[in-house]
This record gives structure tokens, C-alpha cells and sequence, in this order.
């Protein structure tokens, strides 16, 4: 089976204001050779930092910016490679949820146009459908985001936070796309709405065999909701696996870090405060080397490559660090 | 009799002017923090937990009424004028927002945006206040404080934009630190650095603490004592530890059990297996929701705010607003059904 969503060694770099005059701009590199693949109704969650390239990664396979190199493939099409309006057609394949329900919706439209939208974009065009259809279809979709379809003629601001994110995501699904990329969609919620959202998506996975790319911060958010899990550090993947693995046998010293500093609601237990780990420069050796509290020599000099971990259990479980399987045994510094 | 405690809020109750007329937002508060003591404030967004820090720091907005009794070392705070509240602030109170970057003016550098309360509360002239200046951002661990003196905001990283905002607020020594929702807009790995710095330079100077926040993990790693609240009321309170161990309130129970967590299928066994998992694995571990939403504080319901929300609600629960009870010493809860709840003892 292919996959629905093939990502091939993506790299975007962007360019920095000019420093002088005279020389070329500094470059960033927001993604640096990510490689992954996605099958039809599973979801993969992709973690990291602000600044680690989630977002980046989200833009490109919304094909919303053009990689630096590399290719994005869609059911097998390099979406790249396709002319405006094909590309305009695809769209209706792959939609988006935003963070900010605040943000991500038009105050001045009524609910029934903001779900609405992502039809009326196909005006016109062969398939698209008329204006009851529209609205039969709006109607359909509110109903299945748990909101009342009597609900269309209202305006966003009369809805709470988690009915808003109801409504981005009835939005996303209008156009029965293969595939929702989610950015961070539960982060500006409450506890007790998030775990509404949380819910809401999983049921409309079951009930409708959508795909998520979805990207978070919180890693037991992507726990709960995902089949496979991606960590990026600066661009690159450090660790991938299925969240049982992951989770349970952290691979890289960075995953065992933002496992780490998450608050448990435990009663009594008071963390150890970190150890600082005294920074150094090591431009060609592995990207988070300068932070690892258990670099060594080789870390400095040698970057890691991606690899499998080799565990019976047949799952793939990849992780890129020199000292994987020690990290794994659970070795901790001196 | 004892020394008063450093802070005393007794039965504060605020009423906002809104389009739609007066709303009571705080419906009698009472909590004391001493020297040296953390306390917690949780809830969700509407709850009335920023309302309560405003209310704290005499910010509230125009035409909002205050009643009941508010006590900085014994002294009423409440019903003060302007200026003596401008000489508490950033003095002997001072705040930790959560959004460093709107905190911190874009246009002046650090260091005289340090230098500022200093300048102004205890009239240090510009050489000795950037001197201090420069101890307060080598005491929250900026690093390369000395080069930073001058660098402007956008600058610097959130989490050291947010070690800036903690150096302000501790300028002049504070008696008492709100800090609401201070790690919220940060990454986990820099959250964790900012609580702790937070807990050694509370444990250090002995002031107090007032930490807001709806995280419950970062409440159970970083107070001594919390509240719950809902809808203007709190309707939980105890120590950190007894709290956890028992919840006893059925909003607190809901909210714990809606957090999702790592490592949740080591505590649901029979679950941990791959393969067995799918997508119907899954679809048996569904997270606990709260149903409802929080309400508008202009149609709160006259008996328990909870009711409408809570499975176990009864007739009482809509009838009077529940008074607190004690469940151990010290910890009490605004709930009649708690036994039901398997809150009681």
C-alpha cells in the first residue's frame, strides 16, 4: 500500500535581512532533510520546541510555500509539480486547522460561509455544487463537530473557544479532505475543552478514515491521539516510533529531556532541579550536542545518523544519536 | 496576638460594569499567604483567577466594585487612593505576566526597563540603579547578563525575555509575587527552568507566592497550598499534597481526569500492547470530558456554579450556593455531595 502523504528528505531555508551591505544574507535552515511517510486514516504527531520546524513542516505539505528542496507527495502526486489551478483542485484534499480559534476565523462572516468557504472556492468549476447543496452539506458538518445546524446564521463571537476550534475543524472536513494537517489545534484551550476536541477528533477519525498530520508542543497530548510519533530538534527528525515505544524507551537524550520536563500531576514528588549543561561548539558534529548531558567525544565531530533501533519487537523505531541503546538502558550522566 | 499575615483577602467580592450591566465576577474569596508561603490559584479561563490577581495589584478595570477586606500586612489596601497604590505596586507588590513579550516596552533596552522601579521607588540614581540592574539579571541567570544590559527586547529568547520580566518584578525586593501564568507561552524544557528559578528566589528572599495557573502538573511540582476555583467561587483549597491525594470536588476530579498524560497505558493495563491497540484500543481509553462549558458569569445559576455541568447535581445543589467544608485540616471543598463523589472521608 502507498502511502497517502510522502515527505522526501525536505529542506526550506529561509533568508535573513542582509547584515552588510555588501555579501550575501545569512540563511536559516527551518528543515534540513525531513523524511517521513503517512497511510491513509493514521496519524502521526510531530513534536519539538518553538523553533524546532514544526510549523515549517506544516506549511510545505499545505503546500502553502515552496520546499528549498525536496518533494511533497500527495496520493503519489508531487504537489509542486502541479499548475496553479490543479494544485487549487487538490486542495480539496488536504485541509488545515489552525491554533487560534480566535484568529483562524473571519469575525465578520457567519459561521455558515466561514464552513462554507473551502465549496464556494470551487465555484463555478466542474463538481462543484449549488448553493443548497452547500448548505445541506454545512448543515451535515456542523452536526458531526457536535454543533446544531441552526448554528450557520451565527457569528464566531458568540461561540466559546472549543466551539470555535468545532467550528475550524467542520471547515477543514467540508470538502471530505484525505487529509487534516492540525497546528497546535487544542494548545489555546481549556483542560476540559481540550479533552472535547481531543475526543471529537479521534470519533470523526473512526467515522470518516480522515488522515492527521497533527503538531503539538504537549507531548501527552500527541500520545493520546497518535499511531506514530516524530520529534524534531532544529530541523531534523531525532526520534521517530509508535508512542508506546517512544514513550516508554526514549532513544535520543533530547526526547528523554522534554519527557522529563513535563509536570506530572504527582502528589509528593518534587523534581530534582536540572543539571546545567555547559555549552560548546560543535558545528559538524551532532545539532544538539551543545546541550546533551551525555555528548562525548564523537558527538562533537560525527553527526548521527537516523537509524533503527534493533528491537525484536518489530516496530520501527528509529532514533538518531551515537548512544542510543545506552540512552535506552535508561544511562544517565555520572 | 500573632504579627498579621503577609496577605489577607477576606470574602472579596467584584462586581464589573459590563454593556449588559453590573456582573458579580468574584463571589467572596478569602485566602491568606505569609512570608516564604506558596500558593496556587487553578482554573479555567473564566474563572476568575486573573480577575482575583488584578483585583491583588488595585488594576481592576473602570467601574468595577470591591468589597470585603484586603490586607498587606495588616494594613487595608481597599478603598486606598491611586497613589498609595502606585507606591505598592512594583514595590512591595510586583507581577509576573504571562506573555513576556507585551510585557516588556519594545523600545526601551533592558536594562533601563529594570533600572525603572528602582529609579522610581527608591529614588536610585541612573549609575547605582543599572549597577542593580545588572546583579538582578545575573541573579535570574541571564546568560552574558553584563552584554545584555543594553539588548532590546526582541533580542532575546521568550525564556529570557521571561527571566527579564521576573528581574523587574523583583527589583525592589517584593513582599509578595504574583506570577500569572508565567510559563504558559514558553516550551516545556524552558518552563521547567523558569519555576525553578521562581522557587529558589521565593525560597531566597521569603517573600510569598501567588502563582496562577491552569496546569495542574505545574501546580503539584511548585506550591504548598491550592485553590480551585470555578465560576468566581473557590471551591477547593488545601495543601498541595492532600489536595492531590484526595481530590474531593467534582470539578477537580473532572479536570484532573481530562488531562491527557504521558504514559497513560502504563496506568491502564491491558492497553500497553501494540497490535491489540488499533483503532479501537484507543477508542476505549476516551478521555474524560467535563460536559457543558464554563458559564457566563451574568447567567451563573443561583445555587452550586457546577450544578449544570456535574453528574451528581441534586435539587440542593441548585437551591444555595454550598457552604465549604472541611475534609481533613485544612482541606475543605464547596460541595454537599461529597461522599457521593468518593470525596469524603
Amino acid at each position: 500500500m502507498s502511502a497517502l502523504l510522502e515527505v522526501d528528505q525536505l529542506v526550506k531555508q529561509y533568508t535573513l535581512p542582509r547584515q552588510r551591505l555588501l555579501g550575501r544574507p545569512p540563511l536559516v535552515a527551518a528543515l534540513q532533510g525531513v523524511s517521513f511517510a503517512l497511510q491513509a486514516g493514521r496519524s502521526l504527531g510531530v513534536v519539538g520546541e518553538s523553533g524546532s520546524g514544526k510549523s515549517t513542516l506544516a506549511r510545505l505539505v499545505m503546500a502553502l510555500e515552496p520546499p528549498s528542496a525536496g518533494a511533497v507527495r500527495f496520493d503519489g502526486q508531487d504537489l509542486q509539480s502541479l499548475a496553479p489551478a490543479a494544485l487549487r483542485r487538490a486542495r480539496a484534499d488536504f485541509q488545515m486547522v489552525f491554533q487560534d480559534p480566535f484568529g483562524s476565523l473571519d469575525p465578520r462572516q457567519s459561521v455558515g460561509r466561514i464552513v462554507a468557504e473551502p465549496l464556494t472556492a470551487r465555484a463555478g468549476r466542474p463538481g462543484s455544487s449549488s448553493r443548497a447543496e452547500q448548505q445541506a452539506r454545512v448543515g451535515e458538518m456542523l452536526d458531526a463537530v457536535g454543533l446544531r445546524a441552526a448554528d450557520a446564521s451565527k457569528y464566531p463571537h458568540e461561540f466559546s473557544g472549543g466551539q470555535r476550534q468545532r467550528i475550524a475543524i467542520a471547515r477543514a472536513l467540508v470538502t471530505a479532505p484525505k487529509l487534516i494537517v492540525a497546528d497546535e489545534p487544542v494548545s489555546a484551550l481549556d483542560v476540559s475543552v481540550q479533552a472535547q476536541v481531543l475526543n471529537l477528533m479521534q470519533d470523526l477519525q473512526d467515522s470518516l478514515g480522515v488522515t492527521y498530520l497533527f503538531i503539538s508542543h504537549d507531548l501527552a497530548v500527541v500520545d493520546r491521539v497518535c499511531d506514530e510519533v516524530l520529534v524534531l530538534y532544529q530541523g531534523r527528525i531525532v526520534e521517530q516510533g509508535s508512542p508506546e515505544t517512544l514513550f516508554q524507551a526514549a532513544a535520543h537524550p533530547y526526547t528523554r529531556t522534554l519527557m522529563d520536563a513535563v509536570p506530572r500531576a504527582q502528589p509528593g514528588v518534587r523534581r530534582q532541579p536540572l543539571v546545567p549543561v555547559v555549552p560548546v561548539d560543535a558545528p559538524s558534529g551532532c545539532a544538539y550536542a551543545p546541550r546533551c548531558p551525555l555528548r562525548q567525544a564523537q558527538c562533537l565531530v560525527e553527526p548521527p545518523r537516523l537509524r533503527t533501533l534493533d528491537r525484536s519487537s518489530g516496530q520501527t523505531h528509529q532514533a538518531a544519536c551515537h548512544l542510543a541503546e545506552q540512552v535506552q538502558a535508561g544511562w544517565t550522566p555520572a | 496576638m500573632s504579627c498579621p499575615p503577609l496577605l489577607a483577602l477576606d470574602d472579596l467580592r467584584v462586581t464589573l460594569a459590563t454593556p449588559r450591566g453590573p456582573v458579580q465576577a468574584l463571589h467572596g474569596v478569602s485566602f491568606e499567604i505569609d512570608r516564604g508561603q506558596t500558593l496556587g490559584l487553578i482554573g479555567e479561563s473564566g474563572c476568575g483567577k486573573s480577575l482575583t490577581a488584578l483585583a491583588l495589584m488595585g488594576l481592576l478595570p473602570e467601574g468595577a466594585r470591591v468589597t470585603g477586606s484586603l490586607r498587606l500586612n495588616g494594613c487595608e489596601l481597599l478603598g486606598q487612593p491611586e497613589a498609595d497604590w502606585c507606591r505598592l505596586r512594583g514595590n512591595r507588590l510586583a507581577m509576573v505576566f504571562q506573555e513576556p513579550m507585551t510585557a516588556l516596552n519594545p523600545l526601551h533596552p533592558i536594562g533601563a526597563q529594570i533600572a525603572e522601579p528602582l529609579r522610581l521607588h527608591q529614588g536610585l540614581g541612573a549609575h547605582a540603579a543599572r549597577a542593580q540592574a545588572l546583579r538582578l539579571l545575573q541573579r535570574v541567570q541571564l546568560p552574558q547578563a553584563a552584554s545584555r544590559l543594553d539588548a532590546y527586547p526582541h533580542q532575546l529568547s521568550g525564556g529570557q525575555r521571561q527571566r527579564v520580566v521576573i528581574a523587574i518584578a523583583l527589583a525592589c525586593g517584593p513582599d509578595l509575587l504574583i506570577a500569572d501564568e508565567p510559563t504558559t507561552a514558553l516550551d516545556v524544557t524552558i518552563q521547567r527552568e523558569v519555576l525553578d528559578l521562581i522557587n529558589e528566589l521565593v525560597a531566597e528572599d521569603g517573600m510569598g507566592l501567588l502563582l496562577i495557573s491552569h496546569d495542574l502538573g505545574v501546580m503539584a511540582e511548585t506550591v504548598q497550598r491550592m485553590l480551585v476555583m470555578y465560576a468566581g467561587t473557590v471551591v477547593e483549597s488545601g495543601p498541595t499534597d492532600a489536595l492531590f491525594a484526595r481530590l474531593a470536588h467534582p470539578y477537580t476530579r473532572g479536570l484532573f481526569a481530562a488531562r491527557p498524560r504521558l504514559g497513560w497505558r502504563a496506568e491502564a493495563p491491558g492497553d500497553g500492547q501494540r497490535g491489540q491497540r488499533g483503532r479501537r484500543g484507543r477508542r476505549g481509553h476516551r478521555l474524560p470530558t467535563i460536559p457543558g462549558r464554563v458559564p457566563e458569569l451574568a447567567e451563573l445559576p443561583s445555587g452550586c456554579g457546577f450544578a449544570d455541568r456535574c453528574a451528581l447535581a441534586i435539587d440542593d445543589c441548585r437551591r444555595t450556593a454550598p457552604p465549604a467544608l472541611e475534609i481533613a485540616p485544612g482541606h475543605a471543598a464547596r460541595c454537599i455531595r461529597l461522599v457521593e463523589a468518593g470525596g469524603a472521608a
